[in-house]
């Protein structure tokens, strides 16, 4: 079996690269976040590379799914401070991509230790999160575990939340205080226990160790836009609507059917980090946070509206079903199918066949997805036995066929899936953003106003 | 075909459909499973692939002999219980993390370890826990149920939750009793001396019992001047069982070494230097009296006891005295009061306190021998009219004897054959036969044998 590295997209991808290539790797094609994920080394021609999100790679390597890999200390800590026996060997600091991870809240002065309402923490390390609410006795609390923007939750939202950065000033800027500093995290180089112990594989760690990290230091950081620091100033009241809308890609749609509706919104998409946009009705107040995140955020009363995809409702209501949240308007944006994927040469072409295939192989059958809810849900219901799910956060395609043996994906053409050796064995459902509310009762200023941007988007949607 | 022979990793249940598929398929031509006479095959289809039907790491099966001895050994505890006048109840498996987060309860320590997670209605985000520990769920029913009803004598058998590495237990089963509402030293000392009671009825020798006060205990590390900080730390060390720490920092204060190191039976030495003690540390004054109270109603009882205060090891909710029962290395049961507890959740100003047996602990030192009843007589019932045998069967167990119906020929020690024409045969082990007319003669045969 050949030795397996994982490496990381994202943040650590252009210094991890520039590290290899002064290690003398010569990798074809790990320099941009698109691309295969597959890159060849000229140097270590036997040795199978692939790219990955870098949460996802200490999970691969507990696992064993991978010899070796390179991410962040913060990741490998979000693993090992829940499940402490993983199989995880920390080789080597490799001493770039420093951060620091830092609890911090809107107001300093908050009490940790109050009884009575649980203290809610957002954060996107929901296992750090909790063993520092053990660690320090907070009599109760909550986690939200976020998908990305923590810092837009305190004080409205959560109470603290648990965030990478660079230092404490980044915090300042999210008008945010910094309580104290979590985890100072830094890249690592890491192995599987049993391949340590087992397999040799010193000439590539010693290519990477000798290859003095002076010279990734220097690298120019990316000039990041000085963050204005941005002042929280929103007070809710009881009748105040809290809509959600969602970053990213799909900001620019969501606008344009918010001008289409007649609404008028001010820093949608923002410039300068702001997650508090200003929208033209009175007693509606804004917020901008990952679309994963929204269904969560309706059911625990923080959000009243949200605009999201029906994939991650759907998601959501397979974890909670007895959840509040429900679909009040199909926005017939963005239209993607939720599919079942396997690798192209497995003779599986159906759901009857899956079951088949399952039955006869003795190893647990590996399931990878974003949707992690959606596609235990699906295990369970085409009855396949042993089975496991690996949570991934993006670029799941790359999992197929060594590292899991079925995806449940989103796809818009069908044209990633089949350029990666895949086919679709199954549709589950039809996604498109939606906009989701909850069925818990309001009062009748607040439902007037509910009520109010529920028409205005109505007749948007009806104009398409 | 190599053979891969592991039998540590794989025990899988011959009449699971998993394994009918192996054999299928070993018919076909694998061949590949060996058989054991225990009726557990390990089954290898080809080298390194293997079947895993096993229970979870840290999970422990009961066999009938263990379980003949646990239900002997919660029959025992269950009966002193009652008749010390406690009474049982049953908490559920689930409940609320925050109830064990609660300032004052468990420590970090033992909170990571806790089996935690989110119930199909947790949005909120708050979680949900396998109960890791007894006496906090029963001071959550008294409080939530029985609240101002005054003294409670209640008790339970149950099973806790905490995550081990390597081969220890996960799950671990007790037999507890908690005494609220009351806070007096013979409070105390009635819990002590019904463990001793069950202690004395599970035959169990050389159990020694080793007290310290968590009172104590929180005034001298008041004492050694660390910030909160520190001192939670530390306290937390000594209850998750480090006894060391606190005889090194307490180097710096003489008065405290001299305490820490008391060891043994002799409490001459708490007695003849309660003065001068607490002159020297008045804050230890009232923990200090409750302690040696405590301890002289058990010297009255005749109680054997070490007193050895570092030995704290426990829980973050005891208040006073903290007792705890050994056998070589083995801890047993213990207890201890925690009079803050049940105002911690609410309840008002009600003191308590409490003890636990750990069953399963037990059932690997009782002399299964001494515990065990005499086993009662078994006679295997064969006969070709169903209706007749069932008949006779039931007779039989109406008397007092278990009566299995033949399903596979097999003989024991007893067998009684149902003739067609409703003549009955008795055999015994020794093939004996003996006939008879009614099953009232076959009864009377078989007591006659001294068998009941």
């Amino acid at each position: 079996m050949p030795l397996k590295i994982a490496l990381p997209k994202g943040r650590l991808l252009r210094k991890t690269a520039a590290l290899l290539q002064k290690a003398d790797w010569r990798l074809d094609e790990y320099h941009s976040s698109m691309g295969f994920y597959r890159p060849k080394s000229a140097r270590f021609p036997d040795l199978l590379v692939r790219v990955f999100h870098e949460k996802d790679i200490p999970i691969q390597i507990a696992m064993g799914n991978y010899d070796l890999g390179i991410c962040g200390l913060d990741w490998i800590e979000e693993l090992l401070v829940k499940y402490p026996s993983s199989d995880i060997v920390k080789v080597k600091d490799l001493q770039y991509g420093q951060s620091w991870l830092y609890l911090a809240a809107a107001d300093k002065s908050l009490n940790m230790r109050q009884n009575g309402f649980p203290l809610r923490i957002a954060s996107e390390y929901p296992n750090l999160a909790e063993a520092y609410a053990l660690k320090n006795r907070l009599s109760r609390f909550s986690i939200f575990p976020v998908w990305g923007a923590a810092e837009a939750y305190p004080p409205e939202n959560a109470d603290m939340a648990l965030l990478a950065a660079q230092d404490a000033a980044e915090i300042d800027g999210y008008g945010l205080s910094p309580i104290c500093p979590v985890l100072g995290s830094s890249t690592f180089l890491i192995a599987n226990l049993n391949s340590h112990t087992k397999r040799d594989f010193e000439k590539i760690v010693t290519s990477i160790v000798n290859t003095t990290p002076e010279d990734i230091k220097t690298l120019s950081e990316k000039k990041e836009v000085a963050l204005r620091k941005i002042v929280i100033t929103t007070k809710y009241s009881r009748d105040t609507v809290r809509l959600a809308l969602p970053d990213g890609h799909q900001q620019q749609q969501t606008i344009e059917l918010l001008n289409k509706a007649g609404i008028k919104i001010e820093g949608y998409p923002s410039i300068d980090g702001n997650r508090r946009p200003k929208i033209a009705i009175d007693g509606v107040a804004v917020k901008v946070i990952r679309p994963q995140d929204m269904p969560l955020q309706v059911a625990n009363g923080n959000f009243d509206l949200a605009i999201t995809g029906r994939d991650w409702l759907t998601d959501h209501l397979a974890q909670f079903p007895s959840s509040p949240v429900k679909e009040v308007l199909d926005l017939k944006l963005r239209k993607v199918r939720l599919v079942a994927v396997v690798h192209q040469d497995l003779a599986v072409n159906n759901a009857a066949d899956l079951q088949r295939f399952v039955n006869d192989r003795t190893e647990p059958f590996r399931l990878a997805s974003e949707y992690v809810n959606i596609a235990d849900k699906f295990a369970r219901e085409n009855h396949l036995g042993h089975y496991r799910v690996i949570p991934t956060w993006g670029a799941t395609e790359a999992f197929l066929p060594d590292d899991a043996d079925l995806l449940i994906e989103n796809t818009e053409t069908g044209r990633t899936i089949a350029r990666h050796n895949l086919k679709i064995i199954e549709t589950l459902f039809e996604s498109t953003a939606c906009l989701i509310g909850s069925t818990n009762s309001v009062n009748a200023e607040k439902r007037q106003r509910l009520d109010y941007i529920v028409n205005r988007l109505h007749t948007a949607v009806g104009d398409c | 075909m190599m053979l891969v022979f592991n039998p540590r990793r794989i025990i899988i249940d011959k009449s699971s459909t998993m394994i009918n598929r192996y054999y299928h398929k070993a018919e076909r031509g694998y061949n590949d499973y060996i058989a054991t006479r225990y009726g557990i095959i390990y089954p290898y289809l080809t080298e390194g692939i293997y079947v895993k039907i096993q229970r979870c790491k840290g999970m422990r099966d009961m066999s009938p002999a263990e379980m003949a001895v646990f239900h002997q050994l919660e029959g025992i505890c269950r009966d002193c219980f009652i008749k010390w006048g406690y009474r049982e109840v049953r908490t559920p498996t689930i409940e609320y993390l925050h109830l064990f987060t609660s300032a004052g309860t468990l420590t970090p320590t033992m909170l990571g370890k806790v089996y935690s997670f989110l119930d199909w209605d947790g949005w909120s985000g708050e979680r949900v826990v396998l109960r890791p520990d007894g006496t906090i769920p029963v001071a959550r029913l008294y409080t939530e149920t029985m609240s101002g009803q005054g003294l409670a004598r209640l008790f339970y058998a149950a099973n806790m939750f905490t995550f081990e590495t390597g081969d220890k237990n996960r799950e671990r089963w007790q037999c507890g009793a908690e005494l609220i509402g009351a806070g007096s030293a013979t409070a105390d000392a009635e819990l002590m001396a019904l463990s001793t009671d069950i202690i004395n009825k599970l035959c169990l020798k050389n159990v020694e019992l080793r007290l310290s006060h968590a009172g104590l205990l929180k005034a001298l590390l008041a004492k050694l001047k660390l910030n909160p900080e520190e001192r939670h730390k530390l306290f937390d060390s000594i209850l998750d069982g480090d006894t060391t720490v606190l005889t090194k920092v307490s180097r710096s204060v003489p008065e405290l070494s001299d305490l820490l190191s008391i060891k043994g039976q002799t409490t001459g030495f708490l007695r003849e230097n309660r003065e001068a003690l607490c002159h020297a540390l008045p804050e230890i004054k009232p923990s200090l009296d409750d302690f040696l109270k405590t301890i002289a109603i058990l010297d009255d009882l005749n109680l054997k006891y070490q007193v050895n205060i570092s030995s704290g090891a426990g829980f973050e909710y005891y208040t006073g005295i903290i007792f705890q029962y050994f056998i070589g290395g083995e801890k047993i049961g213990g207890g201890g009061r925690y009079d803050a507890l049940i105002t911690s959740m609410g309840g008002g100003d009600v003191p308590a306190s409490g003890c636990a047996i750990y069953l399963d602990r037990l059932i690997n030192l009782v002399n299964a021998k001494t515990v065990l009843p005499a086993p009662v007589k078994k006679v295997l019932v064969k006969g070709s009219k169903s209706k007749e045998t069932f008949k006779i069967a039931d007779a039989l167990r109406q008397a007092g004897f278990i009566a299995e119906l033949d399903l596979d020929g097999k003989s024991t020690n007893w067998t009684l054959e149902v003739k067609s024409d409703g003549m009955l045969t008795l055999i015994s082990k020794a093939r004996k036969k003996t006939n008879a007319q009614s099953v009232e003669e076959v009864i009377k045969l078989l007591e006659a044998q001294g068998a009941t």
